[in-house]
């Protein structure tokens, strides 16, 4: 039987601009995925626990406040704090060409931008994820 | 009577003729549709406006119920106000923008606060984190609000201040900088969006529930009613419900549902609608398709001036005017080939003056991407100066009234919205609609709807889904320096080391009991604000008494 | 140690990501799971089961949210397990509960899982009634199961659970109805939420007077098993509690005893208001929770309950089995060929029936070994 994969959708930081979170949330759900959506204004702490109690394959985060550079390394910060190692951890917003390998860098995984269709952050996941069984 | 037979007819063989041409030559699709994805026929007639009534549907510019706009000469008395929204980093860095465009002609201020400021956090708090001077400028405290607008001559500027949730307490600061500028409140101009339902729906800034803030609203109306009578006390806003993915009636029906609903709470806190009516202010978006645009501001009008005349019963003509501000959709803007954006924000310009906007601001071509460079902004600039002295389309007042097109594109906007309208009506209103998710629910299905059209390419976005070209990343984006979160920390520091303690602990205490009591809160906030209470410290004394709203997530 | 044995001890020494992860086994109903179970059943039956049921946007899950907050004033360590539909066209779901409660998610003493339906209601009351067993050894002290109260199925998913809150709501018309509609059987405590809007006391009244109907016809309720037990214990000579002639001596019972007075001779549980947004009326909700569990274990319902449970979910695993036997393709064509017999007067219904059981019986044998 094919895997269902679970995915983290969350907002970390302050910005209210959840229209592009909330179109790839159903856009993963209409792809036969399973989200959990956690909401505006988390801490990367809240996304992190989140992510291990819901045993999510992938944690999606999108930001449009130009706080990336310091929140998503947060988020990578605290799983490995946590051990947690197959974990798929993606990024979008609007986030300037110059900030991605330095967040690549950190562990995220692919840095979606504007424009992109969800299609192409669908196929991310599916071919992407670093658990199998 | 023997016209319309004679166009009837005439029609008829028109139509005769079509079906020869489809029958050889098929149309470029089947259907064809508006930007919001309404349908549109392939002519309009006088058949398809034969039942507007002129007098009663259009009527005169300046008059009731002001399709045409609200003022009887239009661009050709003064221009629309340009005003350029901005404000990144410290109250120092935007402070030397504003120097900028004023030098470059614009005519009007528009500040961008950081989100730690908009949601009532001051810069050293964790939440803060990371969020300091990005989306705009960090406001702690009057001191910030001082070198903000240091030099800059109060009383011939209007300013506009995007702030929401703490807005009673951003004006508090004006004010008192004025003061100490020897200017009285009653000299000011300018605008707080103060526009709380519409972020509870799109935007996001929200604090507290929606009664608490209902009430800060109403204050702030009772407030400058008196004491800051030229002030616009609110900005009912459809620009961010069109960006979260309305289509254009949407965008019109929630911001007036918003407007009714703040027109009764004012109503029902014993105010007088001719008293705070003529403060009312709109705030809407402007996308690509120009017509739609149009005749969505042009229904903006007769819908609004109707509700004003005939349900609240409104007497004053300046209660029945939606008076609006324009900016182009930011949401229209795409990250590849930035440059196509120029002429985007010139096309939705363009809209937004045909349709009698009172203020515009045009969104730089690298909005998609990071903060505006000061080369793009003045090209953003530059586009309005274009439309206002080289165009043509200022010259005379409203000039596509009368297209046959744009009549029937009006009636349908207005039919729409006043269903929508209709519709939250019998859910109590705004607040409940929003309480149950409907408004939600519906911008998000428009919402979803857009984005699956420009994947199936049903929905031609230039450079993006089509016409693509390789390209490099665009260079020489404006950055903000990661720093300035701990500038603002320093800064707090040392105010608190010099103001006077004892006297902010008396001003919250007070400011507390009044919270807990009914009596209007703008007083007890300027008090605080004078002697240096922190945004954050005010926010927390609300937070304590009115509790925080939690999201109502719908998907 | 093995791998099951691993995770077992995980799971007991509290290792959230190792109760994670197999939950998620549990749901994708992954055989090797059953030796972790095995190993953990020894440490199952202490926590308290919680059941949180009612109609969609009822504020179930905000209701939760502030329920667990209480439960955490009062030092219990608290798993939710929060359940959404899943569509039956993709698969897909979107699990919106979490959005209500995820402050509680840097609590180290809270756990909240949301789990889809995933297609098959049928395995959803054993995935949930696994998972819940998985936290109850994982030493969590109550256990809170939401889900839409609809239909039979959403039924059996909470009716492993010890008490059983009912929510409602005022202006929904026909959520009476829903309730009405056999769901009220199940439900221990009544909680009237979105008691900030009008007309909450009016479904407060309208519930009453459903449930004293319902306990005047007869009818067989949770509840009434309840008093009836209570009322027996009562009866019990004054030498065992020789000054009082309340069911209860103790102040966490309360509320059930309050409900008596109440309403005269009848014993109706309790019908309580809240407002969840704000809290208000949750810590008497809490307490009513509470007093329900001491009430089952004063008079050992609580065991009866358990074992009643455990039978129905045995005779549904077992029936569940035979189910995938039937399903099995050759079983398929066995039956095909039989209808065909029949169809042309080669045997007659019943004949093939008979011989349809053996042949299962044998393959169900044959399976099994
Ligand atoms: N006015 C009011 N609204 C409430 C109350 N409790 C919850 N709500 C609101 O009702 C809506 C639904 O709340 P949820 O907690 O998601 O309801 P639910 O029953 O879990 O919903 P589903 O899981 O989707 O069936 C939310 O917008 C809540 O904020 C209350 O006491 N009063
Ligand atoms: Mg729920």
């Amino acid at each position: 039987m094919e895997r269902t994969i679970r995915v983290l959708v969350a907002k970390p930081g302050l910005d209210g601009h959840d229209r592009g979170a909330k179109v790839i949330a159903r856009a993963l759900r209409d792809a036969g995925m399973e989200v959990i959506y956690t909401g505006l204004r988390q801490t990367p702490e809240q996304i992190v626990n989140a992510a291990i109690q819901e045993d999510a394959d992938v944690i999606a985060m999108s930001i449009l406040s130009g706080a990336h550079n310091h929140l998503f390394p947060r988020v990578l910060e605290l799983l490995k704090d946590k051990g947690v190692d197959d974990v798929l951890v993606i990024g979008g917003g609007v986030i300037p060409d110059d900030d991605i390998p330095g967040l690549k860098a950190a562990g995220i995984a692919e840095v979606f931008t504007p424009g992109t269709p969800t299609s192409a952050t669908i196929d991310f996941i599916r071919n992407n994820l670093k658990r199998k069984a | 009577m023997n016209d319309m037979d004679a166009m009837e007819k005439a029609a008829g063989a028109y139509q005769a003729g079509v079906e020869k041409t489809l029958s050889k030559f098929p149309e470029r699709k089947k259907e064809f549709v508006t930007g919001s994805k309404s349908p549109v026929g392939r002519l309009y007639t006088p058949l398809e406006t034969k039942k507007i009534d002129y007098l009663r549907d259009i009527g005169f510019p300046g008059e009731f119920p002001y399709t045409r706009g609200v003022q009887n000469t239009m661009y050709r008395g003064r221009l629309w106000t340009m005003r350029q929204y901005a404000g990144f980093s410290t109250a120092e860095e935007s402070n030397k923008r504003y120097k900028f465009l004023l030098e470059q002609g614009t005519t009007g201020l528009s500040v961008a606060f950081d989100l730690p400021t908009q949601i009532g956090y001051d810069s050293d708090h964790p939440l803060s984190q990371g969020e300091v001077g990005k989306v705009g400028v960090a406001i702690d405290s009057l001191a910030d609000m001082e070198i903000l607008f240091d030099g800059i001559p109060m009383d011939k500027v209007s300013t506009s201040m995007t702030i929401n949730a703490p807005a009673a307490i951003l004006l508090a600061m004006y004010i008192v900088v004025a003061e100490k500028q020897g200017i009285a409140p009653g000299k000011l101009n300018g605008t707080i969006q103060n526009d709380i339902l519409k972020e509870y729906v799109a935007r996001g800034t929200y604090i507290f529930p929606p009664e608490p803030s209902m009430r800060l609203i109403t204050d702030i109306f009772a407030y400058c009613a008196t004491d800051v009578s030229s002030w616009n006390t609110i900005s009912i806003s459809g620009y961010h419900i069109r960006e979260a993915g309305s289509t254009a009636s949407q965008e019109v029906a929630f911001t007036i549902a918003d407007g009714i609903a703040y027109v009764d709470a004012a109503i029902k806190a014993g105010l007088d609608i001719d008293d705070f009516g003529p403060r009312l202010s709109f705030f809407f978006n402007a996308h690509n398709d120009l017509f739609e645009e149009v005749a969505k501001f042009r229904a903006a009008r007769r819908v609004w001036s109707r509700i004003m005349k005939e349900r609240f019963g409104a007497k004053n003509p300046k209660s029945m005017m939606l008076r609006f501000h324009t900016q182009t959709g930011g949401s229209t803007l795409t990250a590849q080939q930035p440059d196509n954006n120029i002429v985007r924000v010139a096309i939705q310009a363009l809209a937004a003056v045909l349709g009698g906007t009172q203020s515009l601001h045009t969104n730089s071509k690298d909005e998609a991407m990071a903060l505006p460079t000061e080369a793009s902004v003045r090209i953003a600039l530059r586009t309005q100066q274009v439309i206002a002295h080289e165009s043509g389309a200022a010259e005379t007042v409203d000039p596509l009234a009368g297209s046959y097109y744009v009549e029937s594109l009006t009636d349908r906007i207005q039919e729409e919205a006043e269903g929508y309208i209709a519709k939250i009506d019998a859910m109590g209103g705004a607040v409940k609609a929003i309480e149950r998710g409907y408004i939600q629910q519906e911008i998000q299905d428009a919402a979803y709807a857009y984005q699956m059209d420009i994947e199936s390419g049903e929905r031609v976005v230039v450079g993006m889904n089509k016409f693509q070209v390789r390209e490099d990343p665009p260079k020489g984006l404006l950055r903000v320096d990661p720093a300035v979160g701990e500038q603002q920390t320093k800064k707090l520091q040392a105010l608190k080391a010099r103001r006077d303690n004892g006297k902010v602990a008396v001003t919250l205490a007070t400011l507390k009991a009044a919270a807990i009591g009914s009596d209007n809160l703008m007083p007890p906030i300027l008090d605080a604000v004078r002697v240096y209470a922190t945004l954050g410290e005010i926010c927390d004394v609300l937070r304590e008494v009115f509790g925080e709203y939690q999201q109502k997530v719908i998907l | 140690m093995d791998a099951a044995a691993l995770l077992a001890q995980r799971v007991r020494a509290g290792d959230v990501r190792a109760t994670a992860r197999l939950i998620s086994m549990i749901e994708r109903d992954d055989p090797s799971r059953l030796e972790t179970l095995k190993t953990l059943h020894a440490w199952t039956g202490r926590a308290h089961i919680i059941g949180i049921t009612g109609p969609p946007g009822s504020g179930k899950s905000t209701l939760t949210d502030k329920i667990v907050s209480e439960l955490r004033n009062r030092k219990r360590r608290v798993a939710v397990v929060a359940i959404d539909p899943s569509s039956p066209f993709t698969g897909g779901a979107i699990l919106g509960d979490r959005i209500r409660m995820n402050r509680h998610s840097t609590d180290e003493s809270v756990f909240i899982r949301s789990l889809a339906t995933r297609g098959h209601l049928g395995g959803l009351s054993r995935a949930t009634s696994e998972a819940v067993r998985v936290l109850d050894a994982a030493g969590y002290d109550d256990i809170i199961i939401e889900t839409v109260g609809v239909g039979q199925s959403e039924v059996d998913v909470v009716r492993l659970a010890d008490t059983i809150v009912l929510v409602s709501v005022p202006g929904m018309g026909d959520d009476i109805q829903a309730i009405k509609a056999g769901v009220m059987e199940i439900g221990d405590v009544f909680c009237v939420n979105k008691a900030d809007r009008d007309g909450a006391e009016r479904v407060v009244r309208e519930i009453r007077a459903m449930l004293e109907t319902a306990v005047l016809n007869g009818a067989s309720t949770r509840f009434s098993v309840l008093y009836a037990s209570l009322a027996a214990e009562s009866a019990i000579p004054d030498s065992v509690a020789p000054e009082t002639h309340d069911y209860f001596q103790q102040g966490a019972a309360h509320h059930i005893a309050k409900q008596h007075h109440d309403h005269g001779e009848l014993d109706l549980p309790p019908v309580l208001t809240t407002i969840a947004e704000s809290g208000e009326g949750v810590r008497d909700l809490v307490d009513a929770i509470k007093a329900h569990e001491t009430g089952l274990v004063s008079t050992g319902l609580l065991a009866i309950r358990r074992r009643e449970n455990l039978a129905w979910e045995l005779g549904k695993a077992a029936a569940d089995r035979i189910q995938s036997v039937l399903e099995h393709e050759e079983r398929k064509s066995a039956m095909a060929e039989l209808a065909s017999a029949v169809l042309e007067k080669r045997t007659d219904f019943y004949e093939a029936l008979d011989k349809l059981e053996r042949s299962l019986a044998a393959a169900y044998v044959a399976q099994e070994s």
